[in-house]
């Protein structure tokens, strides 16, 4: 194994906020809403549009009903952490710094088989995509690494590079352990010690019942249409500074997001009802892009 | 002669686009070279996972000199038009030539140095590349797979200058990530560059990873008694994913042997690119597998090895989970589900097509021999999988799951196994379903849809066919033709239950150009094709006995001259048709005619029951023996017999018996169709 003791779940966000922070990126706060994946979070879905330069970095809670295992499978969460990087103007050494943040965690690079296996990466609730790879770590998806080419149906110019990496897998990778509940959240020589069980195995075990049998479905749907009246109503507002209200009506997008993500896991739509509303909340999430790039224009 | 050595160098390229990418570089610099008029002796092209490489031997250092006239104005134009072209072609007035009526110039242009056109092919190769998919980057324009980070471009041991998108062109290229120096490295031919690669832990060319990595792996397998199951797709992908392929042995988790081995075996494919391993001489899966690293590690990829066992655990635990979700349901309670999958606006919901192949396999199984219960069921229950956890992981698995979770549910093992195979033949390398229940919903899944997407006007046209109505229609052929069913199409397609103008007859066309181009493939003449379609058959097991046996009988010597009887017999008929109407009714057998008449009008007497029976009994090859006899009568007849003869009565009679030979050949092919 490594030479080292190796990091504690806490520690490997704690390095790799410390190593992105010297390159330059500003350390944000989990966006404080319920999202399925980092990407989602506005410092990159709104932060990769316009033409200023960004460099960001960032833990970001994700939750995705329809994996909700009830605790049982040790290798998938229904709530899970997602490290994200974001990029923009892409740095031309941008693959060897995502390698050095390997490094920075404790991946001995000689001793590990590292991969960049072809992913174009693409998320049509957010009208995105981009191409680039799922990095592979002994055969186990770490990360994932793209160059973003379009988002909200907007090209992204100058291109952004997002890294996303999959904490609890990493965590796996980097302790060598087995079950994501084995993981050890903090120091195991602290007198605190506390597994990722400790900490999230009875979340876990909730959510999963409640995202998989218990929501009530017609709130749900009722909930979405309010989101999805509400984007539309928002951006028609101007603020104080004559701009639209392009923040606060992505909100509700990402509300429409994770209420529709919740109405899947419980089974409430129908295969043929599932393009269409992947296409509302793309369109929502459109008109606020569109709104951003403007403000960022005007701004700029 | 000089040498050119190019390097396209840039961040990871996926592993499905490397072969086409070195063939597109070989080709596009094929025709820029013969655009600029360079020869050359050899050119070869590579692709690997971070670079594109095109070597060029035997390249001159110059464009050859060139010469080249140029017509100017008439003798006698203008001033001003003669001075015009003395400029545009930079010559004096006294070295114009007189020719042809006109002032012509000779202009001799030096060839340009082969650097120079170099430094702006590159970039126009660069600029145009077709990458299936591209992007950009940073705040360029240049479109590139991936990232473009370097430019190694020498020619003659001699860097070309020039620049792409800020990338300028030199001598350097690097090698493996993390083995070796993991430094750039300088390199001025080819035999350098290749010399540093390998020393820099790359091989250069994939066939030379192929095989170490096919042959690394069948080495691990046999120290433990064991074989690699051949994976052809896998290892060009797997070629293309390593630079320094290094084959490791894992272990799969035993809790896990008891899931289907379709399932193990992709699950380690489709999400690991893990080869699979069998036990000896068995086609049984054995608990291992084999995984190809990037990287020779100091521990002898025990990590990594050990770490692809954990992953591959966990995917086989994402399994057994979607195995033990999936087997909860019977497969009956998901037509329900089917119900919301639309499977073609126009042509209704899964549920409904589902029905439908139940119908259908129940009308068709009596003529596959199969039980019309156990056809329906099956037939019902075909796309149910559709809806499993597993089939929406691993779309490939479709049938397969079907047919595991109805064993699993106790269902009948015919109405599984038809499940598992009603897709077949997928293609021209798979079998055909011979089991009577899996033939019966083969062919009903087939013809549901060809007639139902016929009966919207969704008809293939040229290239495209979208639904991929040719295979289908080439799987009934295979399942009917292979099987010797005799199931006739009409039937089907009338069974098929769609409506619409013409549909019937349009999906017979449609089949019997399918037919057509299959036996064509097969080496059948395309005139006796047609001299056997014309009689509207149906049952392609006739169709094609009757083409078997026509091209056999034509073969011989009786077969081309009856042929060439038949045609001069068409042809006297066909001019008195124009003429007038034709004498109908049986021939006589007229006292006094010549002998030659009388002898066709007996011959045809006695073939024509034979003939008749033998049509009948489907021995095709007895019927074609049969008018053979009618040869010489017919040969003879024309010899001495005048058919327009002055006497009507006797006109009349002649032409009933040609009419007659022509009807009674006429049963076992259109002979007017036939060339020769």
């Amino acid at each position: 194994m490594t030479a080292f003791k190796p990091l504690s779940f806490q520690d490997i966000i704690l390095r790799l906020h410390d190593y992105w922070g010297t390159k330059g990126c500003i350390i944000l706060q989990p966006y404080d809403m319920e999202v399925g994946a980092g990407t989602l979070h506005p410092a990159t879905v709104l932060g990769a549009l316009g033409p200023k330069p960004r460099r960001v970095a960032y833990v970001q809670p994700s939750r995705r009903p329809s994996d909700g295992r009830y605790g049982d499978n040790p290798n998938r969460l229904r709530q899970f952490h997602q490290y994200q990087v974001l990029l923009k103007p892409n740095p031309a050494d941008m693959q060897a710094l995502y390698l050095a943040s390997l490094e920075a965690v404790g991946v001995d690079l000689t001793l590990h088989d590292i991969r960049f296996v072809e992913d174009d990466w693409e998320n049509p609730t957010v009208g995105a995509w981009g191409l680039g790879w799922e990095v592979w770590c002994d055969g186990m998806e770490v990360s994932q690494y793209t160059y973003f080419q379009q988002v909200g149906g907007l090209d992204v110019f100058p291109v952004a590079g997002e890294i996303t990496y999959g904490l609890e897998r990493l965590a796996l990778y980097v302790q060598g352990v087995d079950s994501v509940y084995d993981l050890a959240f903090n120091d195991p020589q602290s007198p605190d010690f506390q597994t990722y069980g400790d900490v999230f195995l009875e979340t876990e075990r909730e959510f999963s019942s409640f995202e998989l049998e218990v929501a009530d479905v017609e709130a749900l749907r009722r909930q979405f249409e309010d989101a999805e009246r509400a984007v539309p109503r928002i951006l028609d507002q101007r603020g104080r500074q004559g701009q639209r209200l392009a923040l606060p009506a992505y909100d509700q997008v990402l509300k429409a997001s994770h209420l529709f993500n919740t109405l899947d896991a419980r089974g409430a739509i129908a295969v043929a009802e599932r393009q269409s509303y992947i296409g509302r909340v793309r369109d929502l999430c459109k008109a606020c892009a569109l709104a951003w790039v403007e403000f960022e224009r005007a701004s700029a | 002669m000089p040498q050119l050595l190019l390097e396209l160098f840039s961040e990871d390229i996926p592993a499905r686009m490397q072969s086409g990418a070195a063939r597109d570089l070989e080709r596009m610099a094929r025709d820029a070279l013969a655009g600029a008029e360079l020869g050359f002796d050899a050119m070869r092209a590579f692709a690997g996972p971070r670079r594109l490489t095109l070597v060029v031997e035997g390249l001159p250092a110059t464009q050859a000199d060139r010469v080249e006239e140029r017509r100017g104005p008439r003798l006698g134009a203008p001033e001003f038009a003669i001075e015009g072209f003395l400029r545009s072609a930079g010559v004096a007035r006294d070295a114009l030539v007189e020719r042809e009526g006109a002032y012509h110039a000779t202009l001799a242009r030096a060839g340009r140095a082969t650097p120079a056109i170099v430094a702006e092919i590159v970039p126009g190769i660069v600029g145009a590349f077709p990458w299936p998919k591209s992007m950009t980057w940073e705040s360029g324009a240049l479109r590139w797979v991936r990232p473009l980070r370097r430019i190694l471009c020498v020619f003659d041991r001699v860097v070309v200058p020039f620049e792409i998108e800020g990338v300028q062109s030199g001598d350097v290229s690097e090698g493996h990530r993390f083995m070796g120096a993991r430094a750039p490295f300088r390199a001025r031919d080819f035999t350098e560059y290749r010399e540093a690669l390998a020393g820099h832990f790359v091989v250069l060319d994939v066939e030379e990873r192929k095989r170490r990595i096919a042959e690394g792996a069948r080495a691990l397998c046999s120290a433990e008694g064991l074989a690699l199951a051949q994976d052809d797709g896998l290892l060009n992908e797997v070629a293309g994913m390593v630079e320094w392929p290094v084959p490791l042995l894992g272990t799969i988790d035993g809790a896990f042997l008891d899931l289907p081995p379709e399932v193990i075996r992709t699950t380690m494919r489709s999400h690991q690119r893990y080869f699979a391993v069998r036990g000896e001489g068995g086609a049984a899966l054995a608990p291992r597998f084999v995984a190809v690293a990037n990287i020779e590690a100091p521990d002898g990829g025990a990590l990594i090895a050990a770490g692809n066992a954990r992953v591959l655990s966990a995917r086989l635990k994402d399994a057994r989970f979607f195995w033990d979700e999936d087997s909860r349901r019977p497969l009956e309670s998901r037509l329900a589900d089917l119900d919301g999958v639309t499977f073609h606006a126009k042509l209704g919901t899964l549920r409904q097509r589902a029905e439908r192949i139940g119908a259908l396999a129940r009308a068709i199984a009596p003529m596959a021999g199969a039980d019309p219960e156990l056809a329906a069921h099956a037939g019902r229950l075909a796309k149910a999988d559709l809806t499993t956890a597993m089939v929406g992981e691993f779309p490939e698995l479709q049938g397969v799951m079907g047919s595991y979770y109805a064993r699993a549910e106790g269902l009948d093992p015919r109405v599984a196994q038809a499940i598992a195979d009603h897709y077949k033949p997928l293609g021209p390398g798979d079998t055909a379903p011979t089991a009577p229940v899996a033939i019966a919903v083969a062919l009903a899944d087939k013809m549901d849809t060809v007639a139902g997407f016929f009966s919207i006007g969704e008809k293939p046209t040229g290239s495209r066919d979208p639904f991929a109505l040719r295979r289908a229609a080439l799987g009934v052929i295979r399942i009917l033709l292979e099987s010797r069913l005799r199931a006739p199409l009409r039937q089907m397609t009338e069974w098929a239950g769609f409506s619409g103008p013409g549909l019937v007859d349009g999906v017979l066309a449609f089949f019997a150009d399918r037919l057509k181009v299959l036996l064509r493939e097969q080496g059948a003449r395309h005139d006796l094709l047609d001299a056997i379609f014309a009689l509207g058959d149906d049952d392609l097991v006739r169709i094609v006995a009757r083409i078997e046996a026509l091209a056999q009988f034509l073969d011989g010597e009786d077969g081309a001259n009856l042929l060439s009887g038949y045609k001069r017999a068409g042809n006297i008929l066909n001019a008195e048709a124009r003429k007038g109407s034709i004498p109908a009714g049986p021939p006589a057998s007229i006292p006094g005619a010549p002998g030659e008449e009388t002898a066709l009008f007996d011959a045809l007497a006695a073939a024509r029951p034979t003939v008749d029976a033998a049509l009948v009994a489907e021995d095709f090859a007895a019927a074609l023996t049969a008018l053979a006899a009618l040869r010489a009568p017919v040969d003879a007849f024309f010899d001495k017999v005048l058919v327009n003869s002055p006497v009507p009565a006797e006109r009349d009679n002649r032409l009933r018996l040609l009419g007659q030979v022509r009807e009674a050949m006429g049963k076992t092919a259109d002979f007017s169709l036939i060339s020769g």
